[in-house]
């Protein structure tokens, strides 16, 4: 074991991921450096955006706040384990029939965000995806075609789900 | 003749006229022509050889990348407006 | 030169094509890229507005374990006056030289003083914290009042006043003055029934992209230097690194990284030179700079805080007889504020026969204005458009009939004298008056309705592209124009368009400097106009050189052959696309072309917007309820894309009318320098933004296309102005409208 580093056991978008870390380490910055998934991005770096989303445990959480030993026997989604294994994941998918994102570095957070907040609610109004995603900022897009996206993909997941009939 | 709009700081020099009818079949013509008619002009708006970095050129609407190279019609409109910034330090 | 037949591609919304990359987090922007041996950098920041540097001692930082190298000014090469074209902007290089990297003055809190470079960003920052810098602390300049005062502090030691190639004599903090003039104002007033007179300030603010910027650059042993970064223009930051550096560009290439947002405020290097200056120094490894939000808002381009006098008059019936303005922007440290195009859209919708405009260019102690989004329009477009609804007022008509009696028409001359071609103003007024939510009740105490009109006057610019035809009738297409908010589909949109092939079979790549020719970046809403104008003519090329082929293969003329709905043909043999594709071996090997261009026949935006606010006359806190955007694109390629451009427009102008500013302490230390305190709207703010889309064609392109990203960010703040006066009856006149301005407006503060 490397001086003054810390072993953390995690499992990462389901597969076994053990790792060292120095304690000071934010677990935005291991996910980044260290293990390669750029997919969480290092933007404010202090909790104000949100592009860092990621679940731990599968609680929303901006990664750059939670130091990398927090971790330690948790699981952890990033935005590379959301697609299933064959295509898109229906959120991504409506993300981009929507035009939902226009230069795309507050994306994979929206999608972590909206992921959550459909595990929780799978029928969100327009308010409340309004009032979850104000933790994640996009300076481009105006939120309106991210709030529609979201809310499509609501609608096709629970179809999906329960072979409810959309009403157009 | 050309119809040089004069620049609004420019016209000190040409006695008030915002407009000038000048002959030149391009813009550094133009100018030759202006400075015969208003000396002082040439120096305002070109540095050495070339148009003022600051100033840019438009004929017939149209803003010139050719600069004083850029040929003037017989019944063209000339102006001479600040070159377009977004800020840059 | 509009084609009149119905689109195929233009028009539709096909997904992007770098779609399944974006969502899925795969796509790499500047941060994301690691090389093997990179070093990470810090910079020290000046922690005092202005001040004079007297000695800098790295010693200290140099003997920490792990760092491998440390860079200050005398390290940058002391670079001559130099104007360098930047497209948008104008750069002086030597300024630029000293804003990344204090020499002998810090001009404003966070100015860059020296940078390190280590084996890990803590030891770059623990490193940071070591070096010794000695300062003589001078009295900072905030206010652009304050600046142009005669006996203020001066910033720089050579700047005169400059009024078109002349200089003032003084030494003084106005870089330059401006004047528009054009008929008589003073007649103009005498004939008005009714005049109108205001005084506006605006805040800084900055553009808030949220990935703050990066670099990484390799200063080989070679003396190649590769930078990859995070810009709107690859070239762009070409051409300032050879400058800054004083190098010859043979030895620079840039690659762009997928970019996250810039708004105007990534076409200026910060970190380039900076990067390519350790990377030598360390041994030629690879370093890493990235910035954090608190010195994206304390030292890269804000837009400029801005006093501005408005005076405007009409007759009884309406038509506005004189309209005089006076403009006075900061430029920050150095100078360069966008005050000539606030000046170009201060009336722009209007024709007006007598104009006089007076624009300052003033330097204070804050970072250099860069770019944002129609750049110096939204401070002007609030100033003139509260005063239109003014005067609406006072002639007691509505507020879009004066619009209309007044809006600029093909041959209508601008304050500047250039006349108008055909623009759209007046269908973009119609549309909005004709709009459901103009004539909608708005029931409800403390609400009111406001509109406001706007203008931007677009660009065109050099653009490059190239491509390849793939025997399957697929075509590769590599372009210069950084893709920041899905041009890679609207271009390939054109492009598929012009060779009558679906947009899937182009695959586009955005290439770096050594691999396309010169682009332009991606600012001025010019891409999509001009580098969608590029693959126009290389597909029109691309279908020249196809129609040689097939000639070949039925032994005709070239100009025999046609090219119609996807196939090729002469008396009764057909090819597809495709077919011919794939006969490429047989008929001279790979068909590819390239073609640049510099397109001027760019045509101007015209935007009016319709806002409903509530106002809590309790805390003053201003909601919106509802915004409708109406704005004519000459012809939407995408129309999804164009909506959201639209969107993320009146989002930025609402944050600028209403939440975003910067705050400075009296010592010149920016107090809100995070995305907590610099508040910019969350979705919890804002409604769903209905966008309304009008197509009046551009004659100057192929296919119509107007500039679409900018012009949408500059009627926000008026639009709302106006519709807090219909909802309390009160004139806000200061930029942001917060709370507390509302409040002390109201006279509850």
């Amino acid at each position: 074991m490397t001086p003054g580093k810390v072993t953390v056991h995690t499992r990462i978008n389901g597969e076994e991921v053990t790792f060292l870390c120095e304690p000071r380490q934010s677990l935005l910055e291991v996910l980044r450096m260290e293990l390669g998934f750029t997919g969480a991005k290092e933007c404010c770096n202090n909790g104000n955006c949100g592009a860092c989303s990621v679940l731990l445990d599968g609680v929303l959480v901006n990664s750059c706040l939670v130091l990398a030993v927090e971790a330690e026997g948790k699981s952890i989604l990033t935005v590379e384990g959301i697609a299933p294994a064959e295509g898109l994941h229906l959120l991504q998918q409506k993300f981009l029939e929507h035009a939902a994102l226009q230069c795309g570095i507050c994306t994979p957070g929206f999608i972590v965000s909206a992921y959550a907040l459909l595990q929780r609610n799978p029928r969100p109004s327009e308010q409340e995806v309004r009032r979850w995603m104000a933790g994640n900022l996009c300076r481009c897009t105006g939120y309106d075609k991210i709030i529609a996206a979201v809310l499509d993909a609501a609608a096709c997941l629970r179809e999906k789900a329960s072979g409810e009939v959309r009403v157009p | 003749m050309a119809t040089v709009w004069v620049p609004a700081l420019l016209r000190d020099l040409t006695g008030g006229i915002e407009r000038a009818q000048v002959a030149g079949a391009t813009v550094r013509e133009v100018i030759d022509s202006l400075e015969a008619q208003f000396p002082g002009v040439r120096a305002r708006l070109c540095e050495g050889d070339s148009l003022r970095p600051g100033v840019a050129v438009v004929v017939d609407g149209a803003v010139s990348r050719q600069r004083l190279r850029q040929k003037v019609k017989e019944d063209s409109e000339v102006h001479f407006i600040p070159a377009i910034t977004g800020g840059a330090g | 030169m509009n084609e009149k037949e119905t689109y195929r591609v233009i028009g539709t919304r096909p997904l992007r094509p770098d779609g399944a990359d974006k969502v899925t987090g795969r796509a790499l922007y500047g941060a994301d890229l690691r090389l093997p041996g990179m070093l990470y950098g810090a910079v020290l920041r000046s922690p005092h507005a202005h001040a004079r540097i007297l000695s800098i001692d790295t010693s200290a930082a140099e003997a920490l374990p792990g760092v491998k190298a440390v860079v200050t000014a005398a390290d940058l090469p002391d670079v001559e006056a130099k104007v360098a074209s930047l497209g948008e902007g104008s750069v002086n290089t030597r300024y630029q030289s000293w804003n990344i990297l204090a020499r002998e003055k810090a001009l404003y809190y966070g100015h860059a003083v020296a940078v390190v470079a280590a084996a890990s960003v803590h030891i770059a920052q623990e490193a940071v914290k070591l070096i010794r810098v000695n300062y003589e602390v001078l009295p900072p300049v905030l206010d652009v009042l304050q600046a142009m005062q005669a006996d203020a502090p001066i910033l720089l030691r050579d700047l005169r006043t400059d009024e078109l190639g002349e200089k003032g004599s003084a030494l003084t903090n106005v870089a330059a003055h401006h004047q528009t003039k054009k008929g008589d104002v003073e007649r103009g007033f005498q004939e008005a029934a009714v005049t109108v007179e205001r005084e506006f300030h605006t805040a800084t603010v900055h553009q808030g992209y949220i990935e703050p910027q990066n670099a990484t650059a390799l200063y080989n042993q070679d003396g190649r230097i590769t930078i990859w970064c995070s810009t709107q223009g690859s070239f762009g930051v070409r051409d300032q690194l050879k400058d800054i550096l004083d190098v010859p560009v043979a030895q620079i290439k840039v690659v762009p990284m997928e970019i996250g947002g810039g708004f105007g405020g990534k076409n200026n290097v910060y970190l380039e030179p900076l990067a390519a200056l350790l990377s030598k120094k360390s041994g030629h490894k690879p370093v890493r700079l990235t910035m954090n939000h608190a010195d994206v808002l304390s030292a890269t381009g804000p837009t400029s805080g801005s006093v501005i006098r408005v005076k405007m008059g009409a007759r009884k019936d309406g038509r506005i007889t004189a309209a005089q303005a006076w403009l006075a922007y900061e430029a920050g440290a150095f100078p360069g504020s966008p005050v000539t195009s606030g000046m170009g859209v201060i009336f722009g919708p209007y024709a007006i026969e007598n104009v006089l405009l007076d624009g300052y260019d003033v330097v204070v102690n804050k970072p250099p204005a860069a770019a944002y989004r129609a750049p110096g329009g939204t401070n002007a477009a609030f100033a003139a458009e509260v005063v239109i609804d003014e005067l609406a007022e006072k002639l007691g008509m509505d507020p879009l009939d004066l619009r209309l009696l007044n809006a600029a028409k093909e041959g209508d001359r601008k304050a500047d004298g250039v006349a108008y071609g055909r623009i759209g103003c007046v269908e973009v007024l119609e549309a909005a008056r004709n709009h459901p939510h103009y004539r909608a009740p708005l029931p409800g105490k403390f609400r009111g309705r406001g509109v406001a009109a706007g203008s931007w006057g677009n660009y065109g610019g050099k653009s490059s592209a190239s491509a390849s035809v793939n025997s399957d009738g697929s075509v590769n297409l590599v372009e210069g124009s950084v893709d920041i908010g899905g041009s890679r589909a609207s271009i390939s949109m054109q492009l598929a368009e012009t060779l009558q092939i679906p947009v899937e079979s182009i695959r586009p790549q955005v290439a770096d400097t050594d691999t396309v020719g010169y682009t332009e970046g991606t600012y001025g809403s010019r891409t999509t106009f001009a580098t969608g104008w590029a693959v126009y003519e290389l597909g029109r090329r691309l279908i020249g050189l196809l129609c040689e082929r097939a000639a070949q293969l039925w032994d005709v003329e070239p100009g025999q052959v046609t090219y119609e709905g996807g196939v090729f043909s002469c008396g009764g043999q057909r090819l597809s696309f495709a077919e011919l594709a794939g006969k490429m071996d047989e008929t001279g090997g790979a068909v590819v072309a390239s073609v640049s261009v510099q397109p001027e026949t760019w045509g101007p935006a015209f935007a009016a917007h319709i806002v409903d606010v509530e106002v809590d006359p309790e805390t003053g806190k201003v909601d919106i309820l509802r915004y409708t955007a109406v704005q004519d694109v000459g012809k939407a390629v995408h129309p999804a894309y164009v909506e959201g451009q639209i969107q993320g427009g009146v989002a930025q102008g609402v944050g600028w009318g209403l939440s975003e500013g910067y705050y400075y302490d009296a010592q010149g230390r920016l107090a809100n320098a995070s995305l907590l305190d610099y508040r910019m709207p969350t979705s919890l703010d804002l409604p769903a933004i209905e966008t309304v889309i009008v197509e009046v064609p551009n004659p100057g392109h192929p296919y119509g296309v107007r500039g679409v990203g900018e012009v949408p960010i500059v009627p926000p703040p008026a639009a709302i102005a106006n519709a807090i006066y219909r909802a309390v009856g009160v004139r806000l006149t200061t930029l942001p409208m917060s709370p507390a301005r509302v409040l002390e407006a109201l006279g509850k503060a």
